[in-house]
């Protein structure tokens, strides 16, 4: 649970996105594409999940990124290089479905482009003709261009502002694509939004779309329901049935609503100075 | 003599449901000498069979009475490893003092003047805890080059991890959460079970050598043949029940409608109640709705109130069920407290439909009144709903806790061990080995919602079996 590297990956327009690698040779052996972790920064904080971005199981590390939102991601970006985490455990949800689908558009948003990676990494060792779409900000509020780069087939940026890239949103770049050529699934992990747009696209074309959900979750193994989410008129629980879901067949308003649940007391607590000390997991008792 | 029972001390309602702390004082020296002494030291005590891991209830009430307090200690310890944790949530008028001879023959629950059998252990329970300091586990060379895994840290597992480790066996216990105790500390709140009490107990296991890592889901980060692979000898799979079932019906997914679990796990495990200073939050309601009538509901409804009370909103949390008083499974004493507390309680109600505001909060409960039927397979009369009898609630927060279901993530990937309809692991009910050879399990992944000392039961039966599996 001891981070071994810490990088600021952008602090643009205020929002902060940090990259963090621990040591936690278990979790490096065992987690697949699209699966995820649960991390407690400290005794008393909140248990909240987190996509591997990437694993070494020779160094027996794990990545994860994360943006600062709320008090807990607050308290994570406050931990550096040599600290421990209170509580890591993982890995969770299934692993993605990876084989040779033919063609794929993978499609990341702001800090969701961290979950993209793996996947289009995963997709393009299986043989896949891999496009990858990625959103942002601005220019320098984008995250791990070089190495998604690195592992796709065909490579867009798109930034709000028109700083970098295409002015405009990921979707746009999404119809553009599906229009000129076939593809064989979409699969898009960003803000509530623009999952959203992308499941209306997908069925327009139809494309078989994958989203990966960030629902609010507390233990994450299937324990509390806090997470569940209704797919195809049925209730599942991201946790345990997800992450992944046909986008198609999620009910988003509902999926908004939910996350909206603790608004009020977040508000509060962040107006709390964070003067909370990360202790080591080694002086608390289990 | 005396013959009237020794009433329990317990904090005023209006007292204890401003705060997180235990209800119940127990007994003092005196209250447990004469509570001790109404025993009839029966030739054939009756009280043993009534419980579920035998303890010589005999012996330990009369060692009580010659003021041999560290033995009745010890006397409880041979059988139940747990006496502090078991004097505080054994539903013993269903157990042993139902089967105690004061009971009135044919009665549903023991009667009141049955022996406080359940006081007394908790006595001489917190006693030892005081007093006694740990005993020693006898060693069996045979066995000490023995490793044992036991999956989840809950009553089942901790009672066979206790049973191993008192013979020598070496015991790694694997549990998924960051802190220890499965149930006993996520769905047990505090003020009937105080954490000094359970850490206690788990501690008492760490002396006699067990030990217990936690963040560790099998199933996920190891699996079950994995661990063989690793050295473990035999492998015991204490999962829990931990899927909350809901009712299926309208509008069950608004913001503000949780699973008992879940509102439990953030109180009791994550202590949102001391939101902010921990940092998971809980919502507040002003009109609270409980649905279900076991001891779950119970908990969830006492913290839901102790909730309003601490935030000045006027009391108003209701237990609806579909049944009446008579049929409810919960604990007697769980139903007086949650009474006295000022909990309402309306029987044979059905909800039919949630409906919330524009931002999906709910705000109503539709229901149905019922009457009772002929008796079904549970044995208890099934209710019927009554056409046109709806009825609408104010309801800004709705808590369901209507049962479990089985946890899939292990039994998932462990193709080999074989599971019955409901996803419970199969198991031969006399050794409670699994279609694995080498795997047991017990607890409530072997049969739904068992009580803690049944759950324990199963525990000691699985580690005997394991013994006998590790001898040959």
């Amino acid at each position: 649970m001891k981070i071994i590297d810490r990088k600021i990956l952008s602090e643009a327009g205020g929002v902060k996105l940090t990259q963090l690698e621990i040591l936690s040779p278990d979790i490096a052996r065992e987690a697949k594409p699209g699966q995820f972790v649960v991390v407690m920064a400290v005794p008393q904080g909140e248990r909240i999940p987190l996509t591997v971005a990437a694993r070494d199981e020779v160094k027996g590390v794990i990545t994860i990124i994360f943006q600062e939102v709320g008090l807990t991601t607050k308290l994570l970006g406050k931990l550096n290089k040599g600290d421990s985490f209170y509580a890591l455990v993982g890995p969770l949800g299934h692993p993605t479905e990876i084989k040779n689908f033919g063609s794929a558009i993978l499609v990341g948003g702001g800090v969701g482009i961290a979950e993209i990676y793996p996947v289009a990494r995963a997709f393009k060792e299986a043989g896949n003709h891999v496009a990858v779409i990625l959103g942002a900000r601005a220019k320098e509020s984008l995250i791990l261009e070089s190495e998604l780069k690195a592992v796709s087939s065909e490579f867009y940026v798109t930034t709000d502002d028109g700083s970098y890239g295409r002015k405009g949103f990921t979707t746009d770049v999404m119809v553009e694509l599906l229009k000129k050529e076939k593809y064989d699934l979409v699969y898009a992990v960003g803000p509530i939004p623009m999952m959203q747009k992308v499941a209306v696209i997908a069925k327009d074309f139809g494309v078989k779309a994958i989203v990966s959900l960030n629902a609010l979750m507390v233990d994450a193994t299937g324990m509390c329901g806090c997470c569940r989410v209704t797919v195809a008129g049925q209730t599942k629980f991201s946790c345990v049935d997800g992450p992944e879901f046909r986008a198609d067949l999620v009910d988003w308003e509902e999926l908004i609503k939910r996350s909206r649940i603790y608004e009020s007391q977040e508000k509060h607590i962040c107006k709390l100075p964070v003067i909370l000390k990360p202790r080591n997991a080694a002086e608390e008792s289990v | 003599m005396q013959k009237e029972p020794v009433r329990v001390k317990e904090v005023e309602a209006v007292k204890r449901a401003a705060n997180f702390e235990e209800v119940i004082l127990g007994y003092s020296e005196e209250e447990a000498l004469k509570e001790a002494a109404r025993c009839l030291q029966c030739p054939n005590p009756t009280c043993i069979q009534g419980c579920p891991v035998g303890i010589d209830i005999k012996k330990f009430i009369y060692q009580i009475t010659q003021k041999d307090y560290s033995g009745a200690y010890f006397t409880i310890r041979e059988k139940n490893n747990f006496p502090s944790l078991c004097g505080r949530v054994c539903p013993a008028e269903f157990q042993c003092q139902k089967a105690c001879v004061l009971t009135k023959k044919g009665s549903k629950f023991a009667s009141p003047e049955a022996i406080n059998i359940h006081f007394l252990e908790r006595f001489a329970g917190d006693y030892g805890m005081k007093n006694c300091g740990y005993q020693p586990s006898a060693i069996s060379r045979q066995l000490k080059d023995k490793k044992v895994a036991v999956v989840g840290s809950g009553p089942a597992g901790l009672s066979c991890a206790g049973e191993l480790a008192r013979q020598g066996i070496k015991v790694v216990v694997f549990e998924g959460l960051h802190k220890t105790g499965g149930v006993l500390r996520y769905g047990i709140p505090p003020f009937r079970l105080p954490r000094e009490t359970l850490d206690f107990e788990i501690d008492y296991l760490k002396n006699l050598g067990v030990e217990i890592i936690t963040n560790s889901i099998v199933g996920r980060l190891k699996t079950v043949d994995g661990l063989f692979k690793e050295g473990y000898a035999a492998v015991f799979l204490g999962l829990g029940a931990g899927t909350p079932s809901f009712l299926g019906i309208p509008g069950e997914n608004l913001c503000n409608i949780y699973s008992a679990n879940e509102f439990l796990t953030r109180i009791n495990l994550m202590s949102a109640y001391k939101f902010p200073e921990f940092h998971t939050p809980v919502n507040l309601g002003k009109h609270i709705v409980v649905i279900g009538g076991g001891n779950t509901a119970m908990d969830a409804a006492r913290c839901a109130l102790r909730l309003q009370k601490m935030n000045n909103i006027p009391l108003d949390t209701s237990i609806v069920y579909r049944r009446g008083e008579v049929e409810m499974p919960a604990r007697r004493l769980e139903i007086e407290h949650a009474k006295e507390e000022g909990i309402k309680f309306k029987f044979l109600v059905k909800p039919e439909e949630f409906t919330g505001d524009e931002n999906g909060f709910v705000k109503k409960l539709r229901s149905l009144q019922c009457e009772l039927g002929a008796v079904d397979a549970s044995g208890r009369r099934k209710p019927m709903s009554i056409a046109g009898s709806d009825f609408e609630m104010e309801c800004d927060l709705a808590i369901i806790a209507i049962g479990l279901k089985a946890n899939e993530i292990l039994t998932k990937v462990t193709p080999s061990l074989k599971t019955d309809k409901y996803g419970d692991i199969i198991v031969d009910k006399e050794t409670m080995a699994t279609s694995m050879s080498g795997v047991f399990a017990g607890g409530d992944i072997v049969g739904g919602e068992g009580t803690i000392i049944e759950a324990m039961g199963m525990g000691k039966i699985a580690a005997k079996s394991i013994i006998e599996y590790l001898s040959v």
